[in-house]
Parts: structure tokens; C-alpha cells; sequence
């Protein structure tokens, strides 16, 4: 019997290995996570009891329902939590895991490793008490705990008001929801959001009771800075006419969208290529999600398209397995899932135009930002390295001579920023300016999970 | 088409084309320094950065301290110190025999005036408290150093270029001929070079520039695993070997942990690919655990290698060509040039301006090739992947 690995267990994993089991294969599930069901959709650690209706809202179907799939394939697979995939050579996996390291070979392989935010850097965005919008999430998702008493959310992110929303409803006091891109921008994308109206209006649902609930709700903000002595007192933003406004907080919440997880999928082999949408470099697939031999993609990790293209794709490229295993053949079925996933996809690009990425702002940064936050490399520094002689113009020379995003996260926070700098400053496009390689471990690992089992 | 006429091309932007630039440059000579890439890109910018004067081959003491002397004036010769520190270096055995092996390794630096301190298990638990049982004897020596190799190449090819040295990015050199006195170089640009005297200094990439003029060395491209970890505080001061090669590792002042280990693997030189195994990187973790256990639960946070020659003596070719007057070669450094590197490029420039050098160079001839050679102890053992040889 061939041996299929899925790496994630998010939607577009989950439905994956529900489309492989449907198949009596046996698939074998590596997720990092403890708790099913990926970003979006994780059940709550255990004993963590949080209302999952209230949190979950109008998605809360959805995520029952996807709970239930899994759970009604848990004893078809081999499932295996907290099992982090840090390399990949040739038909082999290495994973860690508490027990140490060990490798899951594979004929064919299904990478559904998500996505992560993308962070456009500001003074001050270094003080403790700034998280990433998701990690806002994953911390009251996970952990049941809020980042703040106090929060702004910031940024520009369908996941934006959400976030916030969901904040509101477990009792933080949501202090202003900031987003950088101006109302206009969002109307002017409405014709294509309505491609897909129910999410559309969900969007509009979020944002009109935050506004009921009175939460000051700003667009076409510029955020100029987030002040604090020790740790986040205040963001000061400027708003669409002009004037400075300051809200006091104790935390704020800053994100730019998503940005795919490709660094497993491009150690596998996958082609990376510029996407000029979303301003990032994507791995290459074909319309089933297949990235080279043996290696299939699904779900945010290739290109986001939110959680129900995540589902659909996942299983679109566990048909693609099954097809090229020579197990099924209903061409049909895969047709319209193909369409679909296409569609939603598409919506996703109209939402990249509603959540600008700030591109332009990195020209505005002063000298004293902070650019790598793991590093501590400034914005000066890196624009000081490339205009001596010989300077770097390309990022993985910038991050050879500045240790910009040398360290712990590598690149995975300030990449995004890094290319842009690099472009701006050389003034160059920014697929001149290159990508961060990847190399294995694609998350740290301890020395300790290389003992020989023997301690 | 761009001509330029030059007394010096050097071939290739590594640590030893740039030395040799910035000397000859000194020594008021025109060069024109050629690099495929960007300067310092290759092995002289992926290196473990180790400055090690323990160990070595006997004959290269001369040039190695001419090299040491050099680093250790960085500074003055540059304006950067490039993260240059004397930390010292312990070679660590974990039996009786790897203690005869570094003892002898000692007797070798001594007779050339480094002071090396002999140490047993009761010194090390005194002097070194974190290093693992394993290890029951080491010899130090303080004047062993580490410098940042990311730093060096570009910082010296910056000098190079402000002392007159016309540095070419991004441009290969295709063809090299030879009529009358004058060389001609031919690149994949507009650019053309005729000058009296090349420098073959292309790295893993040297050996068609030597073919092309008869003569040749059996070179493979292959480089260490290394991996660095998460900053973790700083206690670690020495750079630390163990002679089995299965450690080579340091701390920098900041608190990350540099590894580099053996056996060495394979690389491809022509898609640019030095693979690190993962069975390796995890068979490093092991064994720097055993050998500094307070780093268990320290972090690796990435991976890399880096494109080196070997030759099967594992001794570099540094010298004039034996075919063609006012070509010279400097390839082929066996996993130390960057120690040497300062050094070589002196020589070269002395052989170029001077006609000779005081420094003997003769066990590094590129006609040594032409007998059998004794194939070194540690190329048997330091490679598990070793290609056929050209
Ligand atoms: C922090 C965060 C919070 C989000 N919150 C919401 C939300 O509340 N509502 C919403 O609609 N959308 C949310 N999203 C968007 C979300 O990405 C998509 O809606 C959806 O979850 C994408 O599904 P997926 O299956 O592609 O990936 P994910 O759901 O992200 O699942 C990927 C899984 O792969 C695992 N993984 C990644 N790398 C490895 C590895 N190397 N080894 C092993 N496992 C690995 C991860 O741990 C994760 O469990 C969030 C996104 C992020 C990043
Ligand atoms: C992982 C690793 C760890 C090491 N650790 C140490 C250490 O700790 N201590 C130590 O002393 N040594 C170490 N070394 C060895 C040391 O790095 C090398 O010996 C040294 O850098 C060699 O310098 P080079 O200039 O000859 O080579 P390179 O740096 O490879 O330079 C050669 C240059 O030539 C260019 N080139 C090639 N072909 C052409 C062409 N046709 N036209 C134009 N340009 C061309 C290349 O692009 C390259 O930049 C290590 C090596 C590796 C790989």
C-alpha cells in the first residue's frame, strides 16, 4: 500500500486525509500543533474550557463540522501531534518531537503547513506587548488568554476585525481598530468580494458590530508609532484627515494579512516564483496543487485563500494523489472542486486590494527602526551596509553582512519588510531583490532531540 | 566591448583573490579582480571561521604565521577588525591515543615558537568547567583566534577597490589565453582583461584555468555541515576541536554557537549546491552535547556548508604555474585557507612584484601531481561521499 504523509492539520489537511482515508490509505497526519484543526479551527487545549460558539461566531458550523470529519477519521489514520517537520531529503521526513528525532518515509506527500501574518515593522514595534495579529489569536484560542486588557488592532487584514470582534465578545476592551487602508480602496474591491457574497457579508457584519459596540473603527490610517516606556503605553496613528490621534493601550495587535508557510514545500523541491499580487514568492502548482513529483500542495501554504479554499484544496490534491496512484478516476468530481477552489482563490486577490500590503511605507521608516527584531538590526543599518562599496543589493547578501533575519524566526517576521527595503533602497523591482533561502531546521530545534534515546 | 589593460587579473573575488588584490595594490600595481558572483559570496563567506594555528600540516608554519601576524593587525591593514578575536583554541582528545596525537600535534607548533599548554582532566574541570567528561586532556593555545568570515572578503575587496583595484561583480571569466607576454581574459560580460600575470584564485572552480595551460590537480568540490544555534549566554570562549572532527565548534560574544563537523559531503559546484544531510546535523547535535552538555537544550536554528577544493593530500596548490610564466595558482585549501588567506596573498604578491618569496611555498607545487601522491590520513577519513576525481 503507498504511503502518503500529510504535514498539517488544518482544514485543508484534515479534509485531505479524510478524502486518502475515504480511500482505505491509511494516511499518516504529522501536525506540530497538540490540538486539531490548524489555525482557524484548533480545538481548545484540554481542560481549557472557552465558549467555542461565541468565539467562533457564524464560522461556528463550519467548525464543528470539520471537528466531527476528523474525529470520525481519527482510527483510519495515523495521526500524530506535536510532531514539528524540520527537514526534508528525498523521499524522507525528519521530524521532532518530545521523544526525540526520528524519520516518516513517503511515496507521495501532501504539505499543509498554513500560513503566518506578514508584519510591516513601525517605531516601536519591538516593545513588549505588540503581537502579530494572529498570535493575538492563538494566544486567547490556545492558551485562553488575552494579550492585553487594554488592545488596538492594527494593520490592514480581513482577520483584523474578526480578531477584534472575538476580543469584544470575551471581555477585553478593544481600545480602536486602525486599519491602513482607506474605505475607498474597499469599496472600490466590492464588485470582486461579492464573487463570494456570504463571506462578504460576514466582513460587514464584523465590522458594523464592532461599530454598534461604539469601538472606534478608523480606515486609511497611517500608524505612526506605538510609545511605551518598558512596554506599550499608546499608538499614535494619523488619521484619514490628516489629524494625530493617540490611543492609550496596553497592547496592541498588528498584522498585514498572510503570508503562506512555504519553507517545507520549497525544501521539497517546489519551484518558488514571484506572485506580483501579493508581492511575495509562492510555490508553483498546477491546478490540483501537484509541486513536482511525489509532492502536492493545499491550503494557505501555497497561496491564501482562507479556510474554505483551504478545505476544498485539500481535498482537490488528495484526489490528485489517489488519481496519480491510479486509485480513482471521477474526473468530474475533481473538475468542480477545481473550480471552486480557482474561485475562491480569486476572491482571496480581491481581498490583497481591500488589505493593502503598506509597500511604500518602508521608504518612510526612520533610520532607528528596528527591522529584525530577533537580530536587532536597524532600518539604518541595512540601508547603511548597502550604500557603502560593494554594498549588498540582493537580501540573502543583506542578511550575510547585517544578520537581518539571521536568527531565531529566520527571515519568517521581517522577510516581507526586508525585500521591500532592499528593493526601495536599490531601486530596484522587488523580485530583483531576491527571496530568503530556506534551510532545514524550517523551526528551532534543541540539541537535546538528537540523543540516541539513551539519557 | 570593454578593454582594459592591466599588469594583474586575479581570478575570482574569494578571501585569497581579494588579499592578493589589495597587496598588489599596495605594491602600486593595476589588477583587475573578477568575480562570477559578488565578492566573498563562495566558501570565504560561508567558512567556520576558525584561525587556527594548532594542528596544521609542518611545512605551512611559516606561512601560516605570516598569515597569523597579518589577522592579527587586521585593523591596521583594513580599518575593520571584522569581529577578529584571540580567543585560543582547545584541541580535545577522548582517549590515551588522541592524547599522543595532540601531543605530538603540540610538539610540531612548539618547534615553530607557539606556547601550547598541556592539559589534563583535573585543568580542564579547572579552567574549562562545561566541557563533558568525554574529554580527558586538551592542549590550548591563546594565540589561536576566530574572525567573522562573513565580514572579511567584502571588507578587504573594499579597501582593495579604494586603493585602486578595479573590482568586476557579476562577471565570469570564460577563457584565459596566452600569446607573446600578454594574457588574455575573456569574460560572459563585455569585459576583456590583457595583462602580464593572472592570479588563479577560483576557488572549487580553478582547475579548467589550469587545464587550459596543461597542467592539472585532482580537485573535488565538498564542505563541512555546520549549523548555528539560538543565542544562549555567553560561557564559551575558546574555539573547541575535538580530534576526531566531530566538534569544531565556538561562541560568539553575542551567544550563538557555531558548529562545523566532519565527515564532509560532496557539493555541486555547477548548481551551486552544498547539501547538509540531516542524519548529520543530528549525529553534530549529539556529539557537541556530550562534549559541552549545558547546551542540550540549546537550539539549532539553521543549517548550511559551503563549496570547498580537496585535494587528496589535503595541501592546497599555492604557486607559480609549471607550464606557463606569469600564471600563478592558489586553489584547492582543503578546508584552512581562510587562515592562510592573508598570507597567500602576500606571497603572491611577492612572487609578482619581487619575482619570489621568502615564505617556502614548494610542498603546495601544482606539479606534485604529476607522481603518485600519499594520500593524507585525514581526507581518508574526514569524507564519506568522495566523487570520482577529474
Ligand atoms: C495565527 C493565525 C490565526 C488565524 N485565525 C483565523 C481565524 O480565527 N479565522 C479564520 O477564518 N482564519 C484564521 N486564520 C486564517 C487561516 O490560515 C485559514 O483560515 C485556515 O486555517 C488555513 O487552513 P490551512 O489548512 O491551510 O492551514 P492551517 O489551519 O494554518 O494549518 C496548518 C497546520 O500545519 C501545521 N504545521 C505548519 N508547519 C508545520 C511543520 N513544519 N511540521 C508540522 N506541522 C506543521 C501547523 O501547526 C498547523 O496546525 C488564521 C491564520 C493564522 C496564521
Ligand atoms: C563550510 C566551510 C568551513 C570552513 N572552515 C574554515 C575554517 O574554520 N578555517 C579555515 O581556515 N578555513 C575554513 N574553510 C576553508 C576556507 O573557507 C577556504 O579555504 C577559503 O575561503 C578559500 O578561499 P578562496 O578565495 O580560494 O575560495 P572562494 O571563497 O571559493 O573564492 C573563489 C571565488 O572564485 C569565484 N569564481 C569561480 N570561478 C570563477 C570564474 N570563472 N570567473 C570569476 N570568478 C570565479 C567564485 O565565485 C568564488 O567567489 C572552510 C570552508 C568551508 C566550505
Amino acid at each position: 500500500m503507498s504511503n502518503v504523509v500529510v504535514v498539517g492539520g488544518g482544514p485543508a489537511g484534515i479534509r485531505a486525509a479524510c478524502m486518502l482515508a475515504a480511500h482505505r490509505l491509511r494516511p499518516v497526519l504529522l501536525d506540530e500543533a497538540r490540538n486539531v484543526g490548524g489555525q482557524g479551527y484548533r480545538a481548545p487545549s484540554p481542560g481549557l474550557r472557552l465558549d467555542m460558539d461565541a468565539l467562533m461566531g457564524g464560522e461556528a458550523a463550519k467548525y464543528h463540522a470539520l471537528q466531527a470529519a476528523f474525529a470520525s477519521i481519527r482510527d483510519q489514520i495515523e495521526y500524530r501531534p506535536g510532531t514539528l517537520v524540520w527537514a526534508i531529503e528525498g523521499k524522507t521526513l525528519h521530524v521532532a518531537t518530545d521523544e526525540g528525532s526520528s524519520t516518516v518515509s513517503f511515496d507521495a506527500l501532501i504539505l499543509a503547513t498554513g500560513a503566518m501574518d506578514r508584519i510591516m515593522p513601525l517605531p516601536g514595534w519591538t516593545l513588549p506587548g505588540v503581537f502579530a495579529l494572529g498570535g493575538a489569536q492563538v494566544s486567547l484560542k490556545d492558551q485562553g488568554c488575552f494579550i492585553g486588557r487594554r488592545v488596538a488592532f492594527c494593520g490592514s487584514s480581513p482577520l483584523l476585525n474578526l480578531a477584534a470582534l472575538q476580543y469584544r465578545k470575551l471581555g477585553a476592551d478593544v481600545v480602536a481598530v486602525c486599519d491602513t487602508t482607506p474605505l475607498g480602496a474597499k469599496v472600490r474591491a466590492a464588485p470582486q468580494l461579492a464573487a463570494a457574497p456570504r463571506t462578504m457579508m460576514r466582513g460587514i457584519s464584523y465590522l458594523t458590530s464592532l461599530m454598534r459596540a461604539g469601538t472606534p473603527m478608523l480606515h486609511g490610517v497611517t500608524l505612526l508609532r506605538i510609545e511605551g516606556k518598558s512596554r506599550v503605553e499608546a499608538i499614535i496613528v494619523r488619521d484619514c484627515r490628516g489629524r494625530e490621534r493617540r490611543f492609550a493601550c496596553d497592547a496592541v495587535a498588528l498584522g498585514y494579512g498572510l503570508k503562506p508557510e512555504a519553507q517545507l514545500a520549497e525544501l521539497a523541491g517546489a519551484e518558488m516564483r514571484f506572485d506580483a499580487t501579493s508581492r511575495l514568492w509562492l510555490p508553483k502548482i498546477d491546478a490540483d496543487g501537484r509541486a513536482g513529483r511525489s509532492l502536492y500542495l493545499a491550503g494557505d501554504s501555497v497561496v491564501i485563500g482562507g479556510a474554505d479554499a483551504a478545505e476544498a484544496s485539500g481535498e482537490l490534491a488528495a484526489r490528485a494523489v489517489l488519481s496519480d496512484l491510479g486509485i480513482v478516476h471521477a474526473r468530474s468530481v475533481a473538475r468542480g472542486l477545481r473550480r471552486r477552489v480557482f474561485r475562491l482563490r480569486r476572491f482571496q486577490r480581491a481581498l490583497a486590494r481591500a488589505f493593502v500590503w503598506p509597500a511604500n511605507r518602508v521608504k518612510d521608516l526612520s533610520d532607528d527602526v528596528a527591522l529584525c527584531r530577533c537580530e536587532n538590526v536597524s532600518v539604518g543599518e541595512i540601508r547603511r551596509a548597502m550604500d557603502q562599496a560593494l554594498g549588498p543589493i540582493e537580501v540573502n547578501r543583506v542578511k550575510a553582512i547585517t544578520r537581518c533575519g539571521m536568527g531565531r524566526c529566520q527571515g519568517r517576521v521581517c522577510g516581507p519588510a526586508l525585500q521591500e527595503l532592499v528593493a526601495s533602497h536599490a531601486g530596484i523591482p522587488i523580485e530583483a531583490a531576491g527571496r530568503l533561502r530556506v534551510q532545514a531546521p524550517v523551526k528551532p530545534i534543541p540539541l537535546s532531540v538528537a540523543r540516541t534515546l539513551a539519557e | 566591448m570593454t578593454r582594459l589593460i592591466a599588469d594583474v587579473a586575479v581570478l575570482g573575488g574569494g578571501l585569497i583573490g581579494s588579499w592578493t588584490a589589495y597587496f598588489l595594490a599596495r605594491r602600486g600595481k593595476r589588477v583587475v579582480l573578477i568575480e562570477k558572483g559578488v565578492v566573498g559570496a563562495q566558501s570565504s563567506g560561508t567558512n567556520f571561521g576558525n584561525l587556527r594555528l594548532q594542528g596544521r600540516f609542518p611545512g605551512q608554519y611559516p606561512l601560516s604565521l605570516r598569515a597569523q601576524d597579518l589577522w592579527e593587525r587586521l585593523e591596521d591593514l583594513i580599518g575593520d577588525s571584522c569581529e577578529f578575536d584571540a580567543t585560543g583554541h582547545l584541541y580535545c582528545a577522548f582517549d590515551e591515543a588522541e592524547r599522543d596525537k595532540i601531543d605530538h600535534y603540540a610538539e610540531v607548533s612548539e618547534s615553530y615558537g607557539i606556547r601550547i599548554e598541556h592539559l589534563d582532566r583535573a585543568q580542564l574541570k579547572r579552567r574549562f568547567p562545561w566541557l563533558g567528561r568525554k574529554v580527558i586532556a586538551a592542549t590550548y593555545s591563546a594565540r589561536d583566534a576566530t574572525a567573522n568570515p562573513r565580514l572579511v572578503t567584502p571588507a578587504v575587496a573594499r579597501v582593495a577597490k579604494s586603493l585602486g583595484v578595479t573590482v568586476v561583480e557579476h562577471c565570469a571569466v570564460r577563457e584565459v589565453r596566452k600569446s607573446g607576454d600578454t594574457f588574455h581574459v575573456d569574460t560572459d560580460t563585455d569585459l576583456q582583461v590583457e595583462c602580464g600575470h593572472v592570479v588563479n584564485a577560483a576557488g572549487a572552480w580553478a582547475l579548467e584555468f589550469a587545464e587550459r595551460f596543461g597542467e592539472t590537480a585532482p580537485l573535488f568540490p565538498a564542505g563541512p555541515p555546520q549549523f548555528v544555534t539560538e543565542p544562549f549566554p555567553y560561557f564559551i570562549t575558546p574555539s573547541v576541536q575535538t580530534v576526531d572532527g566531530s566538534v569544531i565548534a565556538r561562541q560568539i560574544p553575542r551567544g550563538n554557537v557555531i558548529l562545523a563537523g566532519y565527515p564532509r559531503t560532496a557539493a555541486d559546484p555547477i548548481l551551486n549546491r552544498a547539501p547538509v544531510p540531516p542524519v548529520k546535523t543530528l549525529a553534530a547535535m549529539e556529539c557537541l552535547a556530550e562534549v559541552v552538555p549545558a547546551l542540550r537544550s540549546c537550539h539549532v536554528i539553521r543549517v548550511w556548508s559551503g563549496i570547498e577544493g580537496y585535494l587528496p593530500d589535503m595541501l592546497p596548490v599555492i604557486g607559480q604555474s609549471e607550464t606557463t610564466p606569469g600564471l600563478i595558482h592558489a586553489f584547492g585549501f582543503c578546508g584552512h585557507g581562510f587562515q592562510i588567506g592573508p598570507g597567500v596573498g602576500l606571497c603572491l604578491s611577492e612572487i609578482i612584484v619581487d619575482g619570489h618569496t621568502e615564505t617556502p611555498l614548494s610542498p603546495f607545487a601544482i606539479g606534485r601531481f604529476q607522481q603518485e601522491i600519499e594520500v593524507s590520513d585525514k581526507f581518508k577519513r574526514e569524507f564519506d561521499a568522495v566523487r570520482k576525481t577529474p
